[in-house]
């Protein structure tokens, strides 16, 4: 199989990513989307901790110590751009504001169940942030994640074994070996990542993949 | 007269008693009062219930008081933090409590505390682990999780600047949780990098001073 790396898998979600959208981009791979959503499109970057409106990194040595994202890592602000705090903050989140969230996962159901807040182990305190938030009220939840587990087991399965963020609430996966849509009846193939073949994509799938 | 003005932080969280539940304001390393934590740590209050977005990295602020056991409990959404190491150890040595809220839950329990609400129903964690033993109820076909208000005894904060009269503007992303926190505590102290004599544009203000009930000089930005 041909995987694609962090970038590519960006790449290609943020071609979904329509003009004028408001996103919510969650911490890690999924921050990297905004480096390629294409030219000519304006898209509004929300970040939970008070800010609509976030911009690129900021040059060495310009960086504001209080300006940063939820990833904790330093900001700039767009034109347009407003500033406010998590009461508001949430309200755009629970309130049906945003457009789209794109998350990690530890695993996501054939029924859109998403699992990415805890694993229950003692050694590995459970930490949600605003993951419950997002998919409690924001009409398209795409998940940005490997298609398999370190260990190479699968995390796109019948149903979640780890605790739920949300129940039925993710709408796509984007995985570095194909794009599922979350239908009625489970995940529907959208594209395969280049030069991968469905029987090989299929083999470390726990979840059947329809065409 | 109203004037709110401490002269020095260890005079500020003086009235910070052992047990005391304590809101802490900053997301991350942003709008943290890292001046109000240092004076808190020498003050030696301990047994307390740390309410904040994360539970601390580094050596400072939240951690050093995790670090020499200050702390019996922390709510908070998200306490896995890069660098979150005293809040790791004390979570796998069994040694602290921890009640895990979702972060716009916080924020609204803590807006419910400082807004006289009896809580309030969210479609965020139905269905899941947290909403676990908690009164539901469906409404127009969603499901809803009803949550309690979460006040505290004190609330320490962080603003850009503010005046006698305990007015509070804050700088960029550093607001997050300070506006809010300062409505649900019973006593309100507010490190701030400037403190003027004169009176802050009305307009400018975030925080009418009516919340605050102590207000000190902290130059240092973390």
């Amino acid at each position: 199989m041909k995987p694609l790396d962090e970038n590519a898998m960006a790449a290609r979600l943020a071609q979904d990513i329509p003009d004028g959208a408001y996103v919510n981009l969650g911490i890690g791979l999924p921050n990297k989307v905004a480096h390629f959503v294409p030219e000519g499109r304006e898209v509004m970057y929300h970040t939970e901790n008070g800010l609509l409106g976030v911009g690129p990194a900021p040059a060495t040595g310009e960086e504001d110590p209080e300006l940063i994202d939820a990833s904790k890592k330093f900001v700039t602000m767009v034109p347009g751009a407003a500033l406010f705090d998590h009461p508001l903050a949430f309200s755009m989140m629970r309130g049906n504001h945003l457009s789209i969230a794109v998350l990690g996962a530890y695993q996501v159901a054939e029924n859109g169940d998403l699992a990415n807040w805890a694993t229950l182990e003692q050694s590995f305190p459970p930490a949600v942030g605003g993951a419950m938030d997002l998919v409690a009220g924001v009409p398209q939840i795409f998940v940005l994640m490997r298609h398999t587990a370190r260990d190479g087991s699968p995390k796109l399965l019948k149903r979640c074994s780890y605790p739920l963020t949300g129940a039925g609430v993710v709408t796509r996966v984007y995985t570095d070996l194909c794009v599922l849509e979350v239908t009625p009846e489970g995940f529907r193939l959208v594209d395969l990542a280049p030069g991968n073949r469905l029987e090989e994509v299929q083999s470390v799938t726990e979840a059947r993949i329809l065409t | 007269m109203i004037d709110k003005r401490i002269g020095d932080l260890a005079t500020a969280v003086a009235p910070i008693f052992d047990g005391a539940a304590i809101m802490v304001g900053g997301f991350g390393n942003s709008g943290i009062p890292a001046g109000l934590l240092n004076a808190l740590l020498d003050h030696g209050a301990r047994e307390l219930t740390i309410i904040s977005n994360n539970a601390g990295a580094g050596e400072d602020g939240i951690s050093s008081l995790l670090r020499e056991k200050r702390v019996r409990k922390v709510i908070c959404s998200y306490p896995r933090s890069p660098g979150s190491i005293w809040f790791e150890r004390r979570y796998e040595a069994g040694e602290i409590e921890l009640e895990i809220v979702p972060q716009g839950t916080l924020a609204e329990r803590i807006r419910a505390a400082g807004a006289g609400l009896g809580g309030f129903l969210t479609p965020t964690g139905y269905g899941t682990l947290l909403a676990a033993g908690k009164e539901t109820r469906e409404i127009d076909g969603v499901g809803y999780v009803f949550e309690p208000p979460l006040p505290a005894d004190f609330a320490l904060i962080r603003a850009e600047a503010g005046d006698r009269w305990g007015n509070l503007r804050y700088h960029v992303t550093a607001r997050n949780f300070n506006p809010v926190m300062a409505t649900a505590a019973r006593h309100s102290i507010a490190e701030v990098r400037h403190l003027s004599g004169e009176p802050l544009e009305p307009d400018s203000v975030i925080t009418p001073g009516i919340f605050v009930d102590s207000i000190v000089e902290y130059g240092i930005r973390p």
